[in-house]
């Protein structure tokens, strides 16, 4: 067993698919002799040549736009977007283009096209280099899509929406990149596409999230398993569309209070659905008032450090509101 | 009388065969009189919805498709029911995706500004101005990495000229040098408004010019024409030389949409453009030739306009989708 950090774990799961189907191709900014900005894709231009990794112009909606051709006409695109911000640019791509495709052909077009975008703040980028931006596209049928928060699923994962034959937007949470870390095992697996996993175990209340969140909640459980003996189970949802209903539904049964924490803004949140759902299908069940636990509804991360530390969330805080909501 | 600037050709337009000349004019036929019956049933409300018709147009399509291969692949617009039947799209298929049948090429979940065929190659007519370009340039991008020897080519407005898709789509395929022609109808609106008070250029092939491209400005109703400059620029496309721009300049007859009916024309240009009808000036080149008579035009017209009838009736009989089509087709799950 290898061990290995976030971004390995993504680079590892595209380069084997890429030596097991010639189809699968990487374009985006910088992604070629570079390895992109954050080093994803390093080696993979001395392995695969120009033809595989495709180094585009700093343009969005072309890059979107010309895997979604691409991929109606036989290949695998990955298009790497170099930042989650800017994705905004190929939002009408991705959303009227990508997402549609398949229902306004009547099932005759296909787009197996994976989009990649590291998101997230907490690493000095200020407001157009730290967003959350999933809500937009959960809120689109005909979309998938995924948020690791270990290598381990980041690789089975990523693995899997490369052999999805519909479109996945693929977030990567780029302060989790390099600080998360675990086992990777050798040999081949995926990790199924839908599927939420329960992180860990417990039976005082649930916490739900996903990404660099979900990794930080398993350490506030952590800590206050140890310091107050609450058991908190942790739920990682992985994937939020299609969601896991069921995965999400069962753990709240056992233990009838639910805190949803994302890093995302609150209001219109991916934690509103989660809410709903626990509401209109979970109400029996429910011991306390469902609580979210997010970023607040502010136009960005704002730069300066202290104001960026407001804004994030972190371990203690996610503890103080396990401490909370078990106390109810 | 409003005066008509015709472009110079820049190849050489040989006359094409009698089969190909015969075989586009029955297109341009089949488009004209399809667009009269839809407008027809529109004004009716036969057909529900909106549409955007492209009479005056047929020589665009109609000349570019002649010279496709199997293998291309066609982005184009809402203005597109042109495209799909000189493709060869079957009329039934447009007809019942027109009234919302399950028959129709897209289950009836796509209308009159979308029609699609997977069989012809036809990737998509596209509701949102300029997004279908990039898309082109991705399946151009399969064909240059698989070596098939196919080009895509997408068709768009003058007023597509101005969105960003379409600069950054130029400036890709150029310096990937993808086999990719864009093909502009400049019918001199975009919806409501002339060119001149949205675009600072007229010809907007010179447009090419800053992504290092050939860029054409094409007498678009000339059928002959449209095909000889568009088969150069695909020519250049299958030899791994890059995209091609093509401006065609040509004329819309019909408003923008269903309900338009053009006040905002100056007095004369419909009429003047009328004198270059696409169709009449392949019948002329026919006639002169000795391959066609006025009263073979006649039974042809005829024939076409039974043949749109019989769709007509066709696909009014035709089922109306079940409720279970509705959450159809959202995955692809094989």
């Amino acid at each position: 067993m290898a061990q290995m950090n976030l971004l390995e774990a993504i680079r590892q799961g595209m380069d084997e698919e890429m030596e097991h189907d010639p189809r699968v191709f990487i374009t985006g900014e910088d992604v070629g002799p570079r390895g992109g900005v954050f080093r994803v894709t390093q080696g993979l231009f001395e392995k695969y040549g120009p033809t595989r990794i495709i180094d585009s112009p700093l343009a969005e909606l072309s890059i979107v736009g010309v895997g979604i051709g691409a991929a109606l006409a036989d290949l695998r695109p990955i298009c790497e977007i170099q930042f989650a911000d800017f994705i905004h640019p190929a939002m009408n791509q991705i959303m009227n283009e990508a997402a549609r495709m398949y229902y306004r052909s009547g099932g005759t077009w296909t787009v197996p096209m994976v989009i990649r975008a590291p998101y997230g703040g907490g690493v000095g980028g200020g407001l157009y280099h730290s967003q959350s931006v999933e809500a937009f596209f959960a809120h689109t049928p005909g979309l998938k899509v995924i948020i690791p928060s270990t290598p381990y699923d980041a690789k089975g994962l990523i693995k899997s929406a490369i052999r999805d034959p519909n479109p996945v937007l693929f977030f990567e949470t780029k302060k989790g990149y390099r600080l998360i870390k675990g086992d990777v095992p050798e040999g081949e697996y995926t990790v199924p596409i839908g599927e939420a996993r329960v992180a860990r175990e417990g039976s005082d209340l649930t916490v739900y999230s996903y990404g660099m969140m979900a990794h930080y909640a398993m350490q506030a459980a952590e800590r206050v398993s140890q310091t107050d003996g609450i058991e908190a189970e942790v739920v990682d949802l992985r994937t939020l569309l299609p969601l896991d209903t069921k995965t999400v539904l069962e753990s709240f049964k056992k233990t009838g209070k639910a805190l949803i924490v994302h890093e995302d803004n609150l209001t219109m949140g991916f934690g509103a659905e989660i809410a709903a759902i626990l509401a209109s299908d979970g109400f029996e069940y429910m011991d306390a008032p469902i609580q979210r636990l997010c970023a607040p509804d502010i136009p960005g991360v704002p730069f300066s450090h202290p104001m960026q530390d407001y804004f994030m969330l972190n371990p203690t805080k996610i503890a103080d509101a396990i401490r909370d909501l078990a106390a109810y | 009388m409003i005066g008509i600037r015709i472009p110079e050709p820049t190849v050489e337009v040989k006359p094409l065969s009698e089969d190909i000349r015969r075989s586009m004019l029955y297109k341009m036929l089949q488009i004209r009189y399809t667009e009269e019956k839809l407008q027809e049933l529109f004004l009716a409300n036969a057909i529900r919805g909106t549409t955007h018709l492209c009479n005056g147009q047929e020589g665009v399509s109609t000349g570019v498709a002649a010279a496709l291969r199997k293998g291309d692949t066609v982005t184009c617009t809402y203005r597109g029911h042109g495209h799909a039947l000189a493709m060869g799209m079957p009329l039934k298929s447009l007809m019942a995706e027109m009234m919302g049948r399950v028959s129709g090429c897209c289950r009836g979940k796509g209308g009159s500004m979308h029609m699609t065929d997977a069989s012809l190659g036809l990737l998509g007519a596209n509701a949102i101005v300029g997004a279908q370009l990039p898309i082109a340039a991705g399946a151009a991008l399969t064909a240059q990495i698989e070596k098939t020897g196919n080009i895509a080519v997408s068709f768009f407005g003058d007023a597509a000229s101005n969105i960003g898709a379409f600069h950054e789509t130029l400036n890709l395929a150029s310096v990937w040098k993808l086999p990719v022609v864009f093909i502009c109808e400049n019918n001199r609106y975009g919806e409501y408004t002339p060119q001149h008070l949205t675009t600072p250029v007229e010809d907007l092939s010179i447009r090419a010019i800053s992504y290092n491209m050939p860029g054409v400005t094409v007498d678009g109703q000339d059928s002959e024409v449209v095909f000889a400059e568009f088969s150069a620029a695909a020519a250049r496309a299958r030899a791994g030389e890059g995209p091609t721009f093509l401006e065609m300049k040509t004329y819309r007859y019909r408003g923008h949409s269903r309900t338009d009916t053009g006040p905002y024309r100056p007095a004369g240009e419909l009429e003047a453009w009328m004198e270059r009808d696409p169709i009449k000036i392949l019948a002329d080149k026919m006639i002169a030739a000795g391959q066609l008579d006025q009263v073979e035009l006649e039974e042809l017209t005829q024939s076409v306009q039974r043949e749109i009838l019989g769709a007509v009736e066709w696909a009014q009989r035709e089922p109306y989708p079940d409720p279970e089509e509705l959450t159809r087709d959202i995955f692809y799950e094989g």
